[in-house]
């Protein structure tokens, strides 16, 4: 089963993968994007962080919506309401439970997905962070390395295709070729949720 | 007046209008364009939230709550927002359901010409569905 304290070592190593992947972030985002993913996120969060340990939750649903919140309050793109969202729905969905199980996990995190996929009108295959989270998801009932794995191959998937959502969107064709940043972070998240499963 | 039905003396609440720009810049000149168009009616409340909190370029939900909370008179909030950031930002404020005022709306229309719609309507005391649809419409107005 998973607690709080899970949660809380997911989301600090997310804080650090996306630190120590910051600058490669913003370089991925330098030319089909406005090259600050990687700022925007870092500073998003560093304040996850810092309200986790301040308001320290009890529950899993209670780590991931404070820190839902905190990112679309901080992050200052549009990835912060989308990751907010993500987190946000994921912990409203997990409830008030003081564990959960991977089952469990598998199960709201699949409804964050959902949400975020109508917040921002994207669906697999448009370029975006959904192309590295649905394949996560969907591999999340086999073990949480294989959901890194699968988010992982996703955002490498997303090198060859046409952007629809967002401002590489504008790009046409000529977004064809670069990795989509988005997609590489949610990598870089749901490696973060294998990292805090092999500490248990 | 074709619809009395919606717009009012002016005595009553008047619904109020944030503008989210991904830059303060673009946010503070739409609403002193919008005020300024909208002439001898009531004054509308009206607040930019444009850029981050440092000024720089971006979406900052917090100047968007602040916004939303000095407009709100208890008549409804409108918000037009212009790029990805700030129509995604708004979105998932109102998902949030306690961020927002009651009656906060996000406004499907252009943002400058959406503005001015929105706002002179609002000073003519219309309510807050009838500021949407003015603001929708500018849609309509075709340039070409």
């Amino acid at each position: 089963m998973l607690d709080a304290d899970f949660f809380r070592r997911w989301l600090t190593a997310a804080t650090a993968a996306v630190d120590r992947e910051a600058a490669r972030l913003t370089e991925l985002d330098s030319p089909i994007g406005d090259a600050d993913h990687g700022s925007n996120l870092q500073r998003g969060f560093v304040a996850v962080s810092a309200v986790l340990e301040k308001e320290s939750p009890a529950t899993p649903g209670g780590v991931l919506t404070l820190a839902g919140r905190q990112l679309i309050s901080t992050v200052g793109g549009a990835s912060g309401p989308l990751y907010g969202t993500l987190l946000r729905r994921t912990g409203k969905a997990l409830g008030d439970a003081p564990e959960v199980s991977e089952a469990e996990l598998a199960a709201a995190l699949r409804t964050g997905v959902d949400a975020v996929m109508t917040l921002g009108g994207a669906a697999p295959g448009d370029k975006t962070m959904i192309d590295a989270l649905v394949p996560a998801v969907d591999a999340l009932g086999t073990s949480f390395d294989a959901a890194a794995t699968a988010a992982e191959q996703g955002a490498l998937a997303t090198t060859p295709m046409q952007a629809r959502k967002g401002r590489a969107s504008y790009l046409g064709e000529r977004s064809i070729g670069h990795q989509d940043p988005g997609a590489t972070s949610s990598a870089l998240l749901i490696g973060a949720l294998a990292e805090a499963a092999r500490d248990e | 007046m074709s619809d009395p039905a919606n717009v009012g003396s002016g005595q009553e609440k008047l619904v109020g209008i944030v503008l989210v720009s991904h830059s303060r810049a673009v946010a503070e000149s739409v609403a002193e364009l919008a005020k300024a168009l909208a002439g001898g009616g009531a004054v509308v409340p009206l607040a930019p939230a444009g850029g981050t909190e440092g000024g720089g370029l971006g979406t900052s939900a917090e100047l968007i709550c602040g916004a939303a909370r000095s407009v709100d008179r208890g008549a409804g909030i409108a918000l037009l927002a212009d790029l990805g950031s700030a129509v995604l930002t708004v979105k998932a404020l109102l998902a949030e359901g306690d961020e927002l005022p009651d009656g906060a709306r996000l406004v499907d229309a252009p943002f400058v010409e959406g503005a001015v719609a929105a706002v002179v309507t609002a000073s003519a005391g219309a309510d807050l569905d009838a500021v949407e649809a003015a603001a929708v419409e500018a849609y309509t107005y075709r340039k070409v």
